[in-house]
C-alpha cells in the first residue's frame, strides 16, 4: 500500500474530479468532519515567489487524496492562511490554524526563521508540522517532520564532489552567502568539514552580503584574486534570493567560467532559474536532492500531477515542491496505517515509513524526524534545467546534529 | 583553396607529431564513456594535432557530438550524422549526446587551444593563445615556436610570447626557465601570478628568482586594483548619482518627502521591459535600450504629475502627512506592479555592447555595463544642470522656490511650475531605473533598495544643492568600495551609515550647505 503508483489511478483521478463536480452523484463520504490540512505558506511578501507553488502543491496533494477516496473514508480540505513573509505573523497564524481551525496537520514554512517563529506553537498545542525546505540542520521536534535536506545531504557532499577529481580538485573555497542564519550556520559546519579534510583557514574566504545586494564587482574581483593564489579554487554558495542573478551576471561579465572557478549554489532550482537568462550561467552547479530532469516513472507521475493541476504544461517543479509531496504522501500512509489522524497515533506510524521519491530513490522517515535523501548535483545548462553530473549510490540518512560543530559532540545519536 | 590550406596545415602538424594518426583513432571510443574518459580522450586529440579532431571539439562544445549505443561516436543530428572515425553517413537513432563536466570543458579549451593555434582566423588564434598560456604545458613548447614564427599580428604575437614563456617553465631547459620566469614577471596578471606559484610549488630550486618575479607583479597590481577599487566606487557612485538625482530636485529643491521615489525608479525599470517587448521581433530590437531613456522618462513624468496635482499639493508645508501619504503611494505602486507583471523578475536583455569587460589602458579591467552607466550617469547630471540654468520651466522652477508670491506677481503660474518640477524629478528616477534594469533585478521591490540611499546622498551633498548631490554620490560609493575589502560588504554599509550621521551633526545642513531657501544650479 505504501507505494501506491499515482498514475494507475489517473482515471480514477478523473473519475472523482467529474463526480465532485455533480453533487448529485458526489460520493457519500463516511460520517465524521473532514480531515483539516492546514498550509502555512507565504502568498505575499518577499517570499511569496517561492512559497506560493509549495501552497499549490499541497492543495494539489488534497485534491488528489479526495479523488483516492480521501483517508479513513473521510474527506480533506485543506485551510489556507498567509504569514505574509513576515516571521511574527508566522506563530500567529500556527495559533489560528491548530486552535480555531483545529487542523489534523500543517505544511508549511520555508525560511529557517519562521520554522523557528512557529516551532513553541506546535509543541505547545501538540500539532503536526511538515517542513518541506532544504536547512542548516541543528534541530529536532517531536512535532516537526523535516522533509528537506539537512547538511549532511546537501552541502558536505556537493563540497566532497568539488574536492574529487571530477569537481576539480578544489584546494581553496570561498564561502560566499546571504547574510542571515541558515548560510552563517551552513557555512560554520562547511569550515569544520575543510578543516578536517586538512583545507586550512588560509585557504577558506569567507563573505556576506545583504539579501537583494546587487553590486557584486568589488566581490567577484576579489574573488578572482583569491583564485590566482596557484591552487585550484571553487565557490560555495548560500546566496539566496534574487541577488543570485545580478552575481552571476559579474560572473560572466568578469570573464569568469564554471571551468576556471566552479561555483555550487544550495539556492538557486528550477523556479529561479525560470524567469532568467541561463545561457552565461552553463557549467554553473547546483546540489539538491531533486531534479526536473530526473528520469523514471515516479518523476513523471509527479511533473504530470503537478502541470495537469496547474493547467500548465510548461510549469517546473523543484526539490522543495517534491519534498512537500513525499512527506504529504507519506503522512498518508502514516494515517492509514494508524487508523486516526491523532498526532500522538500518527508520529510513531510515520517513523520507518518508506516510499519511492520521484528522485528515484526509495526515501525512509528516520527516528529523527528527517528523511533519507539521495544527494545530486547538477549542471545549469540552456534550457533552465539541469544536467545531472554526479549523484550518491544510495539514500543518505540525514544528520540534523552535525559532527562539525564542536557543541554537538556530546550529544547523543539518534 | 581551404582544401589547400587544410592539407598544408595537416602537414605541418604530421611533422610536429608522428603519432597523428594513432592519436586520433584511440581517442575517439574514450569520448562520452564517463566524464574522466571523455576528458583524457579530448586531451589526446589536442595533444595528437590530427586536424580532423578539431570538428569534433567542436562539436562536443555545441552539443552536437553524439555516441550511438555500439559505441560510435557521430557528429550532426539526425539523418545528417555522420561517423566521426570515417565520415559515412550514419543513422543518430537512439545516440545520446557527449555529456560535459567542467574538467571536459577545461580539457576541451586546452586542446582546442592546441588545434587552433594556427587557424588561419585570427580571433581563434587569439582565444587558442589564452588557452595554451593557461594549460601551461611543455608538450606545447614546439608547438608555440612554430606558432610564433608564422604569426603576423602584435597582439596575438605577445599572447604567444607569454604562452611560450608558461610552457618553457613547464619544461626541463634550466636557461628557458629562468627567461621565463622574468617574462612572467613583466606581464604582470593574475594568471602568471598563478602559473609562476604553481611552478613555485613544483620546483624549489627556482623560488628565488620567481619571488623576484612575484614582487614586480605584485607592485603592479597593487596599483591596478587601487585603480578598479577606484573605478568600482565610481561606478556605484554614478548609480547613486542617478537614483538620487530625481530627488534632489523633489526633496532638494521643492522640500517633497517623496517616499515614492524609489517605486519610480522601479517604474522606469518596468518601462524598459516594456519598451523591449513592445520591440521584440522588430528591426529596432537592438535599439530598446536607448529608446526606453524617453519612454521611462515620459511615463515616470506623467505618473509624478498626476501624484503632485491628485495628492501632494494639497499637502504643502505638512511633511509628516506628505511622507505618510507618499509611503503609502509606493505601496499601492508596488502592489499595482506585482498583481499586472506579477511577483517573479522580469528579464531586461543587455544588448551586446553592455556585455563583457573592457580592459583600460594600464590593465585596469572595467565591466562594460558599469562603463556605460557611469557616463550615462554623468550626462544625464550636465542636462539636468542645464535645463534648471537655461531653460524657462529652470527658471521659474529656480524663482517659485526663491519667493513664490513674488513669482506669481510676475505672472508665473506656480500650480503649473510645481507640477512641472514634480514631474521632472520623478521622471529622473525613471532615468535611474532604465540604467538599474542593467545590472539589477526588474522586481516590484526594486526601488526599496535605493530610497534610503537616495536620501543619504541628497542629505550629505547638501539638500538644494545638485553640485553637492554630485559630489555627495560619488564619496559615498568610493567610500563604500575602498572599506569593502576590510569590513565585508554589510559592514561597510554600516559604517558609511555611522560616518554620516557623525558628519550630519557637525555640518546638519550637509557638504555644500546653501544660504537661504535659493536653489541654484
Amino acid at each position: 500500500m505504501s507505494n501506491t503508483p499515482i498514475l494507475s489511478r489517473r482515471t480514477a483521478l478523473m473519475g472523482a474530479g467529474a463526480a465532485l463536480a455533480l453533487p448529485a452523484i458526489q460520493p457519500a463520504w463516511a460520517q465524521g468532519a473532514p480531515i483539516k490540512v492546514g498550509v502555512l505558506h507565504s502568498l505575499s511578501g518577499t517570499m511569496a515567489i517561492s512559497e506560493t507553488a509549495l501552497r499549490d502543491t499541497v492543495l494539489m496533494m488534497v485534491e488528489y487524496a479526495n479523488s483516492q477516496g480521501g483517508l479513513l473514508g473521510r474527506k480533506l480540505e485543506a485551510v489556507v492562511v498567509d504569514p505574509a513573509s513576515n516571521w511574527p505573523l508566522f506563530a500567529e497564524k500556527a495559533r489560528e490554524l491548530l486552535a480555531v481551525h483545529k487542523v489534523d496537520v500543517t505544511f508549511g514554512c520555508w525560511t529557517s526563521v519562521s520554522r523557528k517563529s512557529v516551532l513553541p506553537v506546535f509543541e505547545e498545542l501538540k500539532g503536526l508540522l511538515f517542513y518541506p525546505v532544504q536547512y542548516e540542520g541543528e534541530e529536532e521536534s517531536p512535532n516537526i517532520f523535516y522533509t528537506g535536506a539537512a547538511p549532511n545531504q546537501q552541502a558536505i557532499p556537493a563540497v566532497e564532489y568539488l574536492m574529487s577529481k571530477d569537481g576539480g580538485e578544489a584546494k581553496r573555497i570561498v564561502l560566499l552567502g546571504t547574510d542571515y542564519v541558515y548560510p552563517r550556520t551552513t557555512n560554520r559546519i562547511l569550515r569544520g568539514f575543510l578543516n578536517s579534510k586538512g583545507i586550512g583557514n588560509a585557504d577558506i574566504m569567507e563573505e556576506y552580503t545583504p539579501f537583494g545586494h546587487s553590486d557584486w564587482q568589488g566581490i567577484v574581483s576579489r574573488v578572482k584574486r583569491f583564485a590566482s593564489e596557484g591552487k585550484k579554487t571553487a565557490i560555495v554558495s548560500t546566496i539566496n534570493g534574487d541577488a543570485n542573478v545580478p552575481f552571476y551576471r559579474e560572473m560572466g561579465n568578469q570573464g569568469i567560467k564554471a571551468e576556471d572557478i566552479p561555483c555550487v549554489a544550495f539556492s538557486v532550482g528550477e523556479e529561479e532559474l525560470a524567469g532568467i537568462d541561463t545561457k552565461p550561467l552553463v557549467g554553473y552547479l547546483a546540489a539538491w536532492n531533486y531534479f526536473m530532469s530526473i528520469k523514471g516513472a515516479p518523476n513523471e507521475e509527479f511533473i504530470k500531477l503537478w502541470q495537469a493541476y496547474i493547467k500548465n504544461p510548461k510549469r517546473v517543479t523543484n526539490d522543495p515542491m517534491e519534498a512537500t509531496y513525499t512527506g504529504f504522501r507519506m503522512w498518508m500512509n502514516a494515517v492509514k496505517q494508524a487508523g486516526t489522524t491523532a498526532v500522538a497515533q500518527v508520529t510513531p506510524a510515520l517513523i520507518g515509513q518508506k516510499l519511492m521519491a520521484p528522485c528515484g530513490y526509495e526515501e525512509t522517515m528516520l527516528p529523527n524526524h528527517h528523511l533519507s535523501k539521495p544527494v545530486l548535483i547538477g549542471e545549469v545548462q540552456a534550457n533552465g534545467q539541469f544536467n545531472i553530473v554526479w549523484k550518491t549510490p544510495n539514500a543518505v540518512p540525514a544528520e540534523n546534529w552535525s559532527q562539525f560543530i564542536p557543541e554537538n559532540a556530546n550529544r547523543k545519536k539518534g | 583553396m581551404k582544401r589547400f590550406l587544410l592539407s598544408c596545415f595537416l602537414a605541418l602538424l604530421l611533422m610536429t607529431s608522428g603519432r597523428a594518426q594513432e592519436g586520433f583513432v584511440a581517442a575517439l571510443p574514450g569520448l562520452g564513456a564517463s566524464f574522466g574518459e571523455t576528458a583524457s580522450a579530448v586531451e589526446k586529440l589536442g595533444a595528437s594535432g590530427d586536424p580532423r579532431g578539431l570538428p569534433i571539439l567542436k562539436a562536443l562544445q555545441d552539443g552536437t557530438l553524439l555516441r550511438a549505443g555500439d559505441g560510435r561516436i557521430l557528429l550532426g543530428q539526425g539523418n545528417a550524422a555522420v561517423d566521426a572515425a570515417t565520415g559515412a553517413a550514419a543513422p543518430a537513432d537512439g545516440a545520446e549526446p557527449v555529456r560535459l563536466n567542467n574538467r571536459v570543458r577545461s580539457a576541451l579549451r586546452s586542446a582546442l587551444g592546441q588545434l587552433q593555434l594556427l587557424s588561419p582566423d585570427a580571433t581563434e588564434r587569439a582565444a587558442a593563445a589564452d588557452a595554451v598560456f593557461r594549460s601551461a604545458s611543455a608538450e606545447n613548447i614546439r608547438l608555440i615556436d612554430t606558432a610564433l614564427a608564422r604569426e603576423t599580428v602584435p597582439a596575438i604575437k605577445e599572447k604567444l610570447r607569454l604562452a611560450l614563456a608558461a610552457a618553457q617553465l613547464a619544461g626541463t631547459e634550466a636557461e628557458a626557465k629562468r627567461q621565463a620566469i622574468t617574462t612572467l614577471g613583466h606581464a604582470g596578471s593574475t594568471e602568471a601570478r598563478e602559473i609562476l606559484l604553481k611552478a613555485k610549488a613544483a620546483d624549489a630550486s627556482l623560488a628565488a628568482p620567481i619571488d623576484v618575479a612575484l614582487t614586480e607583479i605584485d607592485r603592479s597590481l597593487a596599483y591596478r586594483r587601487a585603480a578598479e577599487t577606484f573605478v568600482q566606487g565610481l561606478s556605484l557612485g554614478s548609480v547613486l548619482l542617478l537614483a538620487a538625482l530625481g530627488l534632489a530636485i523633489t526633496f532638494g529643491v521643492m522640500g517633497v518627502i517623496n517616499m515614492a521615489h524609489g517605486e519610480f525608479v522601479m517604474l522606469g525599470a518596468y518601462a524598459t521591459f516594456l519598451v523591449q517587448e513592445a520591440l521584440r521581433g522588430t528591426p529596432f530590437a537592438p535599439w530598446a535600450l536607448p529608446l526606453a531613456i524617453p519612454a521611462a522618462f515620459l511615463i515616470t513624468a506623467a505618473v509624478g504629475a498626476l501624484l503632485e496635482r491628485g495628492f501632494i499639493r494639497h499637502l504643502y508645508g505638512r511633511p509628516l502627512e506628505t511622507l505618510l501619504m507618499t509611503f503609502g503611494v509606493g505601496m499601492v505602486l508596488q502592489q499595482a506592479i506585482r498583481l499586472g507583471f506579477g511577483a517573479q523578475n522580469r528579464e531586461v536583455i543587455s544588448p551586446p555592447w553592455m556585455q563583457g569587460t573592457l580592459l583600460l589602458p594600464g590593465g585596469i579591467a572595467m565591466t562594460q555595463n558599469r562603463l556605460w552607466i557611469i557616463l550615462f550617469g554623468i550626462l544625464v547630471f550636465l542636462l539636468v544642470v542645464a535645463a534648471i540654468r537655461f531653460t524657462r520651466l529652470g527658471l521659474e522652477m529656480r524663482a517659485v522656490v526663491q519667493n513664490r508670491r513674488i513669482a506669481a506677481t510676475m505672472g508665473i503660474r506656480t500650480g503649473r511650475v510645481d507640477a512641472l518640477t514634480f514631474a521632472f524629478g520623478s521622471g529622473l528616477a525613471g532615468l535611474a531605473g532604465v540604467a538599474l534594469s542593467q545590472i539589477d533585478n526588474v522586481s516590484p521591490n526594486l526601488g526599496t533598495g535605493y530610497i534610503i540611499d537616495s536620501f543619504m546622498v541628497v542629505v550629505f551633498g547638501g539638500v538644494g544643492s545638485l553640485f553637492g548631490t554630485l559630489v555627495g554620490a560619488l564619496t559615498l560609493g568610493i567610500i563604500n568600495k575602498v572599506l569593502e575589502p576590510y569590513a565585508g560588504a554589510v559592514l561597510a554599509k554600516v559604517f558609511v551609515l555611522v560616518a554620516i550621521m557623525l558628519f550630519i551633526q557637525r555640518r546638519p545642513r550637509g557638504l555644500f550647505a546653501l544660504k537661504g531657501r535659493a536653489a541654484e544650479a
